[in-house]
């Protein structure tokens, strides 16, 4: 028995080689290309190598694109974990405030007053609670700019084309919502235009609201920053691209530039329809 | 063969690096398909830049480093394949591990344009991870890991060299510490390094690496 990458490999399948390659073990090296001659693997040395490259090149490329895929899930708990704690945040911020008013005079209104009471000095018991309170919510933002800045770092390696397009942020809430970078690239653009309106594609569906336009997209400049009445066609145009960048960063992880033009001539053409009006 | 008086005092290149002008710059180079947007000449002889590359600075500083050409090759902390591309052109089987998924696949694109070299996504520290791929009797391991243990890894690793092999290995300090002395991390390296090999030389990278050890060793 041998612990060869090879045995039990179809020789004239690499795919088998590659699996070998990636959950293969051995305690010690061996004088391999002999044995793999010996055993009838391989006719001689060179073909023993092209084998052996064969093998590696499809286990590589194959152990890569899954250790990446694995990356976006990470992406989707970071992308949740930095709304909750900014949610949070936000909570705890409107008790300190309301807190707060009650002890000092000049209290800032919002975060800006959190920030603001965390770095003054406690006089009194009460004061020290309210101050400690403030403290930890301003920890838990910048807990929150923590994992934007992770998310703005692994999102451009995890996918690239989506990071690129929907900037990293974005990209991440995507994949969390569509519950993966792999279902995201399998869903049709139109289910990408209304990701996270789910609510109010439930009661379109009931009859009680007319269908949405999109969903969480909304935050791209693309939809927001142009002018209602060719948002949806915006939504649409940006969801089609979308979709085919998920599509890429899975099935490939190359970086096409040419997507992301193609994107910027069609958004071009949208909004000039407004030019055109206004000249008319 | 190299030519021993236009050599001087530095070591031999090994067969398959040259020293040839590019830009009216002496340089070192290999001949193979291009691969980090390095000068090529018209013959296909592509530029090996030793600010890029810790191997090549030790080629070019001289170092004797036993390369010949045509050896086999076992080379830890390959990366996108910068300088394991150069290896791959003169060597022969070049095995190249790298732990990160985002160089490996850069790493594939420079295997496909060669056929001697083989990457493999695996951790250095678990050679038993790769130990029914790499042959044994490897005639050099090359090492430039840059992470903390890198003795340890080397160490490890030992188990591929064959007898007269040798280890080429580029320590950078502050991998093992920030905070300490350079020489002081070069010298327990260096150390725990003696449990397992003969140091032949050791030589710093500063020209071109700074706070980098370059070492050459043979198996004990
Ligand atoms: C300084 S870079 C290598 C550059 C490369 N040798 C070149 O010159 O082209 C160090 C590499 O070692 C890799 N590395 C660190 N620890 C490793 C380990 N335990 N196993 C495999 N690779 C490791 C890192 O991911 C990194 O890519």
């Amino acid at each position: 028995m041998t612990d060869a990458w090879f045995a039990g490999a179809d020789p004239d399948d690499p795919e088998s080689g590659a699996t070998r390659v990636r959950t293969g073990r051995a305690s010690a090296p061996a004088d391999w290309p002999a044995e793999a001659v010996d055993a009838g693997f391989a006719a001689d040395d060179t073909d023993y190598y092209a084998k052996l490259r064969s093998a590696t090149l499809a286990a590589a490329s194959e152990a890569v694109a899954e250790r990446e895929r694995a990356d976006d899930v990470q992406l989707a708990h970071a992308v949740r974990a930095m709304d909750d704690a900014e949610r949070t945040a936000n909570e705890l911020a409107e008790r300190v405030v309301e807190w707060a008013g009650t002890l000092y005079e000049d209290v800032p209104r919002g975060l800006d007053g959190v920030r603001d009471i965390a770095a003054r000095d406690p006089k009194t018991a009460a004061e020290e609670r309210v101050v400690s309170y403030a403290t930890r919510a301003v920890d838990l933002l910048d807990e929150r700019d923590d994992l934007r800045a992770f998310i703005e770092e692994r999102a451009p390696t995890t996918a690239p084309n989506l990071a690129e397009m929907a900037g990293p942020v974005l990209a991440a809430r995507l994949i969390a919502l569509a519950g993966g970078l792999e279902s995201l690239a399998k869903k049709p653009s139109g289910t990408v235009q209304v990701l996270g309106a789910e609510d109010a594609l439930f009661a379109h569906l009931k009859g009680r609201a007319t269908s949405p336009k999109h969903g969480v997209i909304f935050t791209h400049e693309y939809v927001r920053g142009t002018r209602p009445q060719d948002r949806g066609s915006a939504a649409r145009a940006l969801a089609g691209k979308l979709s085919i960048a998920a599509r890429i960063d899975h099935y490939s992880g190359d970086y096409r530039p040419d997507l992301h033009d193609e994107l910027a001539d069609r958004m071009a053409t949208i909004r000039a329809r407004a030019d055109e009006e206004a000249d008319e | 063969m190299s030519d021993d008086s236009a050599a001087g005092a530095e070591a031999d290149l090994p067969e398959g690096v040259e020293r040839r002008t590019f830009g009216g710059r002496e340089r070192l180079s290999t001949r193979g398909a291009q691969v980090y947007g390095e000068p090529v000449d018209a013959e296909g002889w592509r530029a090996w830049d030793a600010g890029r590359s810790k191997l090549g600075a030790m080629l070019e500083l001289g170092m004797d480093t036993g390369l010949v050409g045509d050896e086999s090759v076992l080379y830890l902390g390959a990366a996108s394949g910068t300088t394991v591309s150069h290896v791959a052109d003169f060597a022969g089987p070049t095995y190249a591990v790298e732990f990160a998924p985002r160089p490996v696949r850069d790493l594939v694109g420079v295997a496909e344009d060669r056929t001697n070299l083989f990457p493999l996504l695996k951790d250095a520290r678990d050679p038993e991870s790769y130990a029914h791929v790499v042959e044994s009797g490897i005639d050099c391991l090359v090492m430039d890991v840059a992470t903390r243990g890198q003795a340890t890894v080397a160490v490890r690793n030992r188990q591929f060299l064959a007898d007269d092999g040798r280890l080429l290995m580029a320590v950078k300090a502050r991998s093992e510490d920030v905070t300490a002395e350079p020489d002081d991390v070069f010298d327990d390296v260096v150390a725990e390094l003696e449990s397992a090999y003969e140091i032949l030389d050791t030589a710093r990278l500063d020209r071109f690496h700074a706070d980098h050890l370059g070492i050459v060793a043979r198996p004990k």
